[in-house]
């Protein structure tokens, strides 16, 4: 990437995990307004193929910057710390027992005989544990502590799946 | 109020050249084409005054009989040589199309690589070919109504059309000598032809929902959008591109038959007198509650209470990709303020109240169903070709279904996920499994699926000219680019030697270039001449447009990025150019010019992006400063 050092340069913001989303959606369309490909519809195929890298760089940077998974992750990967989603596991066992639980409700979930009500209030408190680990992985951070920070990352990305797993299960049920 | 500009006398500055831009929405059953006329969106009709183009083309032995309503004429006496609902082919290979089963009265033939052609008493013909017959006609229509060459055209696809068959409509609009400013998902068209984006929405902070559902002759799609002025965002879009009005036809079709008790196989006569009956019941009992129907000699009677009952499997179906595509974009159903209802098939009453029930919200449909993509693409096209400022008006598209390549035992891994915004691109590493290994192939599929066999084929990619080395050892950088149209490019280099690896794609159901060339040469072989003044009217179009581009862009930024010899030497470049665009008949020699005038200016080209990324990225940091 050659137009900024970080994805935060490319909005001029800092480089924190405090963000303004409402601030980061207006500079991200002031940008697309300007490097957008069809602003070069009318240019040769070189000028045209600069504008897609472009627009590509700043796709990926907002993607990045609005999901707090994919913002944290990014964040530690700046200070060296690569979050590799498959082998990076966290070493609290409370919490790994937490999940299991939460996993096997899940199973009794979907079995239930009202197993609608039953996925929306997994959700809820899926979604409560995302942002009670959030509020950890900013302490840790904002402290400078990277490699607690590290370890909450691997909760937080444990508690995501188990969140989008829920929701391909609602689908999966809606659809039969 | 707007100020009017008024030049000094004798000081007039060029007289502003506009060109000539349209829309073409290529339908499964109707096709269309509009323009920009006094600032509003035409349709572009018939010399007899049709909007419609009946998007069937009929074939006689000597080559293209007619095409659009002439070809619609020829539907009961010779049904094999009239090819009519095309798109369903569009970008699929051969076994797709025998999924889509007796749908398609036509006889097939493989060609090597497995695409369909459709044999005709002309010869076997790709649905590409086909298309591009139908886009013709359309060109026509504008070249009448402009008096003029074309010099561009938006042409809308459906949302969830895969790349495969993005690139096939590409593919058929090159053959029929029309350059593309942009494939235009067609929820956004109609989104764009309404103006959502500026609805009540005088305070520009303001944000809204909506919903596009599009149902076609074919195809089905559903859009999210999130709209503030100037702005289609789209968050997220779903739908089926083999399920359309036709197949509710088809629905009711089938019903016809069990009550006559056919069980043989029936002829392409037989199936296409059932089909027009169901048609007609369809559309008459949108006013009323029973239709009578003589069909082949026999008398029959069909309700609307038994309409429903066949059609509702379907309906269901598009609700059912509503439901996850709301979800997909991340928002809940009661926070869409608006649903705007596309494509001839959304007439039906049923459709509309099973979509008002769904969103709890009446839908819109004040603009014709029909005419409205193509209105939409036609705004497009306006500012894409440059006649209009494209400083207010940004569509932000998604990528409809993941990308993602085979690897051990069958499986996929995503690359990028679908609803991701385009462009986007990926990067990845790979090595070498082999000590020496020179080559290694990828096969890159579409779809949400977890087995390969489960999605799309799009192309293998064989790269070749790794340096040989030890196992393990090679980094080969693979690279995935998505552009604006949804239409993938991949490019590989292998990282510790720099060496760009070549790559020969194989794509699963599309055209080489090569294939592409030969049959543009084919057909510019029937009026030689004719098409050579227009190739190199086209090149001359060219050469004024990098003229006045680089021309504009060295008065501006010429001295501050450029030293004194580079500046020269483009300055030079471009009087050559001049000179053979004034006086060189030769369009290829005139292209060769074009070409090398392009790769001596990309440099200059770079460091005019640099310099803006810098300027628009010191215009932000402005904005925030002046608030505080």
């Amino acid at each position: 990437m050659s137009i900024a050092n970080n994805f935060f340069e490319i909005f001029s913001l800092p480089v924190s995990w405090e963000i303004d989303e409402t601030l980061l959606n207006k500079k991200f369309r002031k940008l697309q307004l300007t490097f957008h490909p069809d602003r070069y519809a009318n240019k040769n195929d070189f000028e045209k193929r600069l504008a897609v890298q472009t627009a590509s760089t700043i796709n990926q940077a907002y993607e990045t910057l609005i999901s707090p998974l994919l913002r944290a992750q990014y964040l530690l990967k700046l200070e060296g710390f690569d979050a590799d989603q498959e082998s990076h596991i966290t070493s609290d066992g409370q919490f790994l027992m937490q999940q299991m639980l939460l996993r096997e409700a899940l199973g009794e979930a979907k079995e239930s005989a009202n197993h609608k009500e039953a996925l929306v209030s997994l959700s809820i408190e899926a979604q409560q544990a995302v942002a009670k680990i959030q509020t950890e992985f900013a302490q840790y951070f904002n402290a400078k502590d990277y490699n607690q920070a590290f370890d909450t990352l691997a909760k937080m990305q444990f508690a995501c799946k188990f969140v989008n797993d829920i929701s391909s299960l609602e689908e999966e049920l809606e659809e039969l | 109020m707007a100020l009017l500009q008024i030049s000094e006398p004798g000081q007039s500055p060029q007289p502003h050249q506009r060109k000539h831009a349209v829309g073409i929405d290529l339908g499964t059953t109707n096709s269309l084409v509009a323009t920009i006329r006094s600032g509003s969106a035409d349709i572009l009709p018939d010399e007899q005054g049709r909007n419609l183009l009946p998007s069937v083309v009929h074939y006689e032995s000597a080559g293209i009989s007619c095409v659009g309503y002439e070809a619609l004429e020829h539907n009961s006496s010779d049904p094999l040589n009239t090819l009519s609902s095309i798109k369903r082919l569009m970008g699929r290979g051969l076994d797709d199309v025998k999924r889509l089963g007796n749908k398609l009265p036509y006889d097939f033939a493989a060609d090597e690589g497995g695409m369909p052609k459709i044999k005709t008493v002309h010869g076997p013909v790709s649905p590409i070919q086909v298309s591009a017959e139908i886009l013709r006609k359309l060109a026509g229509r504008a070249e009448l109504a402009f008096t003029g060459m074309l010099d561009g055209a938006v042409i809308t696809v459906p949302a969830y059309f895969d790349e495969a068959q993005r690139q096939a409509t590409k593919d058929a609009a090159t053959l029929a000598g029309i350059k593309v400013l942009r494939l235009l998902n067609e929820p956004t068209a109609a989104a764009i032809a309404y103006g959502l984006d500026s609805e009540e929405a005088e305070d520009t902070a303001s944000q809204r929902l909506i919903a596009v559902y599009d149902l076609g002759g074919g195809t089905f799609d559903i859009s999210i959008l999130r709209l503030s002025k100037g702005v289609f965002e789209v968050l997220a879009t779903g739908g089926d591109s083999a399920l359309g009005g036709d197949d509710l036809d088809h629905a009711i079709a089938n019903w016809l038959c069990s009550e006559l008790g056919m069980t043989h196989d029936l002829n392409p006569v037989e199936q296409r007198v059932l089909l027009e009956t169901a048609k007609y019941a369809k559309e008459e009992l949108t006013e009323s509650d029973t239709v009578q129907l003589d069909i082949l000699d026999a008398e029959l009677l069909l309700t609307k209470d038994q309409l429903h009952k066949l059609v509702d499997g379907l309906i269901d179906q598009t609700l059912s990709a509503c439901k996850r595509a709301i979800r997909d974009a991340g928002v809940k159903v009661n926070q869409i303020e608006e649903v705007v209802l596309v494509g001839g098939s959304t007439r039906m009453p049923r459709v509309v109240q099973k979509v008002a029930e769904l969103f709890d919200l009446k839908p819109k449909c004040s603009l014709d169903p029909d005419l409205v993509v193509a209105m939409g693409a036609a705004k497009q096209a306006e500012v894409l070709v440059g006649n209009k400022s494209a400083d207010d008006m940004l569509l932000l598209d998604v990528i409809p279904l993941s990308l993602g390549i085979e690897t051990m035992g069958g499986l996929t891994e995503k690359l990028i996920h679908r609803n991701t915004t385009i462009p986007v691109a990926k990067a990845q590493e790979f090595t070498t499994f082999k000590d020496g290994q020179t080559a290694m192939s990828i096969h890159v599929v579409q779809g949400d699926r977890e087995l390969v066999s489960d999605c799309r084929s799009l192309a293998r990619f064989d790269l070749q000219g790794i340096p040989p080395m030890v196992a393990g050892s090679a980094k080969i950088q693979v690279s995935y680019q998505v552009d604006a149209d949804g239409l993938l490019n991949v490019s590989a280099r292998e990282l510790s030697s720099g060496v760009e690896s070549s790559i020969v794609v194989k794509p699963s159901y599309g055209l080489s270039d090569n294939e592409i060339t030969q049959m543009l040469q084919d057909s510019f072989s029937h009026a030689r001449d004719d098409m050579r003044m227009r190739a190199l009217r086209e090149q001359q179009v060219e050469a004024d447009r990098m003229l006045e581009d680089l021309r504009a862009a060295i008065d501006k930024d010429g001295e501050s990025l450029l030293d004194a010899a580079e500046l020269k030497c483009l300055q030079v470049a471009l009087d050559e150019l001049q000179a053979l665009r004034d006086n060189c008949d030769d369009h290829r020699q005139l292209a060769n010019q074009i070409e090398s005038v392009g790769k001596s200016s990309e440099d200059f080209a770079a460091r005019r992006m640099d310099a803006s990324i810098k300027q628009a990225l010191a215009g932000l940091s402005l904005d925030e400063a002046l608030k505080e």
